[in-house]
């Protein structure tokens, strides 16, 4: 059983903590029209790496506040805990966030308002 | 009364007391024992040998070991409070009464009628079940009750409940020492002397671990145990240790996270009342030393499972610590020195050695030096080639043996006997190593696998981590201890490492730990079978086994492993795993580190299910939640049923009054005067910020933005893949203040949606939940009596009932309880929500009967309420959808926002698979035969009489008869079922019966206009 540095309330049992699986699945704006495809990597798909893996986790039975986590799913290292809209601070998670796929998805990028250019 | 013990030595042993005799049963029988044996040694001492009959061929088994590593001598032990199977009797501890039984034997051990099994076993290859049993499948009910009878271990009670209580412990220390021998007792002692809190564990009734057994080594020029029971007492002792015995780590987690089972009481004839049975600890650790020794390995050859022949290091500990001799004429077959002292001890206590046959050509030692000069015949290069007996061993075959060569080199000797000691060499006890994915190391020189020591959290010491030798274990133990202590001391001031730690001085060693890795003895002989020459005693699988799953192809370890499953028997292969892989590799042509290594699973050793599951059974397994007017409910003699955690008044029968009855006049008298329902278990959250009406617009799919102050909405959730999630009434209490009610069950869901919500996806918004379900009461009062009884239940001054439109909310007080009333329905009568502080629940509720007694008011269960709202066609989120219904399949497309930029589940309900033909679709059904009630989840059928399979349109969500309109109803989701209204479909029951006919027709049964609701 893991033991996990809640942000706000220090190590606990992994028991009293509920993973929220991925992060950084950004929400894409309904403004941007996007095919049901590219809407499709949002909704459904999943990564399930070996390695270093990028999740949300939430202190369920405890502040109930939800957090990020870099964690190796192969040995279970936690190699960083950092806030909600974060990003990942160590070279590790840096390097997981930037090579994740989803940096370039159709669906992201439907994440931030389009920039309009004046007429 | 004495008895005789025959195989009981004179006194010399101090780990039994010769003063205490201890009477017990085993088989009905009654035997004599000490206190002190285990059960093992009790009827080894009586002897008793035969104990036990095989999983797969009932084969005669006795007593192997002298440990948990024991995989034949499988008891159950009957108390007063419980029966328990499977227990090993080498760690069972007698006590006077003890009742112990032999498992998988019919009608009794001596003569058991299944044993026919092994004259077959030709017919019972590895697969046999897989390969028998595969066709027809029809079948495999009938094959099932039979084999079910002929495998299988030993039967729980299934009428009586475990009545014994476990408990659960949590606890830290600094460094855990896993097991009390040699290596464990000098490593937690220099831990402890640093001031470190240590806790100390083994799963023997004493510590001292093979120092026990093997008494005639020096450790500071003094025997062995001296300096054991020294270090053990300092131990005792200091206040920052723990030392427990009879106490098994059996999981080794993340991050230190260690599991422990301490047997407490189950060795006691008359245990304390207040004390459990066992106490599981849930420990975290900042260090785990494993000292978790060694397990000898058996030989594999051809009889090698029968009573009578056991491991050497067992018998030695028999003779040493028990003061029991097995045998008095013993055969020693050996790869190793260690089985040279055994050797010894038997000729020591008085048995005759008839011969030691060793595998290995010259090898030379100062023990086998002594042993050749007591005159014993010792054969090197030979190997046992088979075991004769019927129910014990009575005689071996011998030769010269060419391991090479894998076969008998010589003539065969016919040799009696009724011991034969095995010693295939050691295996360190590296489970909780691999627990933790620790990597294997093969070891060479001592034919073992060792742990590969990397982790800073753990690491293994002793003869776990494949040293030996006493003086090396002290050193390795002494040198470990000190660098974990001091690494640990750089973080924590509490520690203080002394400079210099004492370091025991041993003898010298006596052996040459080198033994010959023979994984199977193989013959030509026509009368010996390689069928059986057993590898894993408990599973009953063969060297055989194995070949036949190479030949078949399985070439993988764990291939192998689950065709032949061997080591997958409840001791997880302690004693076959190694000799299997060795098999495995010799057939293969491999090398032992080519062909690998399966991996140890927790638990270590079988712990039982009560000790897992603790106090957290019965009433404590869950919470049961009851709401304010639980006791008026309860004197009113109502039937209650479970909705999630809730305990929730179902109906209200009177004196002789059927279920039926019951349901049909409570929703009667709602439709007809007024109906009283308790409502507080409704899931109600405060949603308050300046940012609230925004962020409700986001998560329903209909407009809260424009939702007026005082005014309540209807509102339905969706999840992002568009499918319904909840839906409830949400109320407009302030410009930044709505207070939202869910579904009962779905309460808890909601609001950790919303809070997920609100702190992953949309931080910006400033908006506060507070879930508020048990800060009110609800009393939803229903029917055209309805606003009379209200109006009577309050004073003059503080009457709102006038000028009090559907949908909207108002304060006021009922009998000086302040309370919040909205006008809304769920049963399509006029109806008033009551909402109440929790604690005038009970209160307004009994204020509301005594008024509402002249009008008729009956008070109504949740069964009455489904009946109600499924006249109105009112879904219920959970019953008439499953995570696969969109809106427009309940066909409530009205209340999906067009306007709206965006909300959960917008884009998704855009997809194009939602709107494919052929979804189901929510419907009313109406039978043909009124008084014909369609069982919920059955499924329609265009025709019946089609032949099978039959293509299936759909099922029912919710079904009833409806009293007010005296016909069966119900409500169903069926493909393209908006299209098929007025078609008719069939539901075809079980067991012969007609299929029912139905209509289907709109799901609104009653008061379509909604007349009688807006009043």
């Amino acid at each position: 059983m893991l033991k996990i540095e809640c942000p706000f309330c220090g190590n606990r049992n992994e028991t009293e903590f509920s993973c929220g699986g991925e992060a950084h699945i950004a929400r894409p704006l309904a403004e941007n029209k996007i095919t049901d495809l590219a809407f499709s990597e949002y909704l459904f798909m999943r990564d399930n790496p070996k390695g270093v893996f990028l999740e949300r986790w939430c202190h369920t039975s405890g502040c109930r506040r939800w957090f990020n986590m870099a964690r190796d799913t192969v040995s279970h290292e936690i190699i960083e805990i950092y806030a909600m809209g974060q990003k990942p601070k160590t070279a590790i998670g840096k390097k997981a966030f930037l090579s994740n796929w989803r940096r370039k998805s159709k669906a992201e990028t439907a994440s931030t308002p389009i920039k309009r250019t004046a007429k | 009364m004495k008895q005789k013990q025959p195989h009981r030595l004179p006194a010399n042993s101090q780990c039994i007391t010769r003063e205490k005799t201890v009477q017990f049963t085993f088989d009905g029988k009654k035997y004599i024992g000490y206190e002190g044996d285990s059960l093992a040694s009790a009827l080894l001492a009586n002897g008793v040998s035969l104990v036990g009959r095989s999983f797969k061929y009932h084969r005669p088994r006795g007593i192997l070991s002298c440990g948990s590593e024991e995989p034949n001598a499988l008891i159950r032990v009957i108390r007063a409070s419980s029966a328990e199977p499977n227990l090993r009797a080498t760690q069972i501890e007698i006590y006077d009464g003890l009742i112990a039984e032999s498992q998988n034997r019919f009608p009794n051990l001596k003569l058991d009628f299944l044993s026919i099994n092994s004259l077959f076993s030709s017919l019972f290859p590895a697969g046999f079940y897989y390969k028998t049993f595969m066709w027809p499948a029809s079948l495999w009910m009938f094959y099932e009750k039979i084999i079910r009878r002929a495998a299988g271990l030993g039967k729980v009670s299934t009428t009586d409940k475990d009545t014994d209580r476990y408990e659960h412990k949590y606890a830290h220390c600094d460094v855990l020492v896993v097991g009390a021998g040699v290596a464990g007792l000098q490593a937690a002692y220099i831990a402890a002397t640093s001031g470190a809190r240590v806790i100390i564990a083994d799963e023997n009734r004493q510590f001292g671990g093979w120092l026990l057994t093997d008494n005639d080594f020096n450790i500071n020029n003094k025997p062995a145990l001296i300096w054991a029971n020294n270090i053990i007492n300092k131990l005792h002792l200091m206040p920052n240790v723990t030392c427990l015995v009879r106490t098994t780590i059996f999981a080794n987690m993340d991050d230190n996270f260690i599991v422990m089972a301490e047997r407490v009481t189950e060795h006691l004839s008359q245990p304390d009342a207040h004390l459990p049975k066992q106490r599981l600890w849930k420990l975290r650790t900042a260090k785990t030393i494993l000292a978790t020794g060694a397990i000898e390995r058996p030989l594999t050859f051809s009889g090698n499972d029968l009573p009578g022949i056991m491991l050497a290091a067992a018998i030695r500990s028999y003779i040493h610590r028990y003061d029991v001799l097995p045998g008095t004429r013993a055969i020693i077959f050996t790869n190793n020195d260690d089985a040279y002292y055994t050797a010894l001890a038997i000729h020591q206590a008085g048995g005759f050695i008839r011969c030691i046959v060793d595998l290995r050509d010259n090898p030379k030692s100062f023990i086998i030096t002594q042993i050749r000069n007591l005159g014993i015949d010792i054969r090197f290069g030979h190997a046992v080639i088979a075991a004769h007996g019927v129910r014990h061993i009575a005689s071996v075959n011998i030769a010269k043996y060419d391991s090479k060569a894998a076969q008998p080199i010589s003539n065969i000797d016919h040799i009696d006997c009724n011991l034969l000691a095995m010693s295939g060499g050691l295996n360190p006890v590296v489970h909780l190593h691999s627990q933790r994915k620790g990597n294997l190391i093969w070891d060479e020189r001592t034919a073992c696998y060792r742990p590969e020591n990397k982790s800073d959290d753990w690491v293994a010491i002793g003869a776990a981590n494949g040293t030996f030798q006493l003086a090396r274990i002290l050193s390795e133990a002494t040198k470990i201890a000190t660098s974990i202590i001091s690494k640990l001391a750089k973080n924590n001031q509490r520690l203080e490492m002394q400079q210099t730690p004492e370091m025991p001085v041993s003898d010298e060693a006596k052996q040459n730990w080198a033994p010959l890795p023979v994984w199977s003895i193989e013959s030509a002989q026509s009368y010996i079978s390689d069928k059986t020459a057993f590898v894993d005693f408990q599973n009953d699988s063969t060297v055989a086994d194995i070949k036949l799953a190479v030949r078949e192809g399985y070439h993988s370890v764990e291939h192998v492993k689950r065709y032949t499953t061997t080591g997958m028997a409840t001791d997880q292969g302690k004693t076959s795993n190694i000799n299997a892989i060795g098999i495995l590799a010799n057939t293969l042509n491999k090398s032992i580190t080519q062909t690998g290594t399966t991996t140890f699973r927790l638990p270590y050793t079988p712990t039982s299910l009560g000790a897992i599951a603790g106090r957290g059974i019965g009433s404590l397994f869950d919470p049961i939640r009851t709401t304010r007017m639980h006791s008026w409910h309860h004197s009113n003699d109502a039937k209650f049923e479970h909705v999630g955690q809730w305990m929730r008044a179902w109906y209200y029968p009177r004196e002789g009054e059927s279920f039926q009855q019951t349901i049909n006049r409570e929703v009667h008298a709602t439709r007809h005067y007024a109906g009283l329902l308790d409502a507080s278990t409704l899931g109600k959250i405060d949603v308050k910020g300046p940012d609230a009406a925004e962020f409700l617009n986001r998560v329903y799919t209909n407009n809260f933005a424009t939702l007026p102050i005082g005014k309540c909405r209807y509102g339905l959730m969706l999840k992002e893949d568009g499918m319904v999630f909840d839906d409830g009434v949400t109320t407009r209490l302030a410009e930044d203040h709505f207070y939202m009610t869910t579904t009962s069950g779905g309460a808890a869901g909601v609001l950790a949606w919303l809070e997920e919500l609100l702190q992953t996806e949309w931080s910006d918004l400033n908006v506060y939940l507070t879930s508020v379900t048990e800060q009110w009461s609800v009393a939803s009062l229903s029917g055209p009596n309805a606003k009379a009884i209200l109006k009577a239940s309050m004073s003059e001054d503080t009457d709102i009932t006038d000028d009090f439109p559907f949908m909207t909310m108002k304060d006021s007080f009922i009998a000086g309880l302040p309370v919040r009333i909205f006008r809304i329905s769920f049963t399509g009568e006029m109806s008033f929500e009551l909402n109440v502080p929790a604690r005038y629940g009970l209160a307004l509720w009994s204020h509301l009967m005594r008024v509402g007694k002249s009008f008729n008011l009956t008070a109504y269960g949740t069964e009455a309420m489904h009946v109600l709202r499924a006249e109105k066609g009112f879904i219920i989120v959970g019953q008439e959808t499953d995570g696969t219904v969109t809106p427009y399949d309940l066909d409530m497309s009205w209340i999906v926002s067009k306007k709206k930029a965006d909300f959960i589940g917008k884009r998704a309900l855009a997809r194009a698979s939602m709107n494919e033909p052929h979804r189901k679709q929510l419907v009313g059904l109406i039978t043909k035969d009124p008084d014909m009630v369609i069982p919920e989840g059955a499924h329609a059928v265009i025709d019946p009489n089609k032949e099978l399979p039959m293509a299936m349109l759909g099922h029912v969500t919710s079904s009833y008869y409806s009293p007010n309109l005296k016909h069966s109803i119900a409500m169903g989701l069926l493909k393209d079922g908006l299209n098929r209204k007025g078609q008719t479909v069939f539901f075809p029951m079980l067991d012969g019966q007609a299929p029912i006919e139905a209509k289907i027709v709109d799901p609104i049964f009653f008061d379509k206009q909604g007349d009688r609701l807006r009043g």
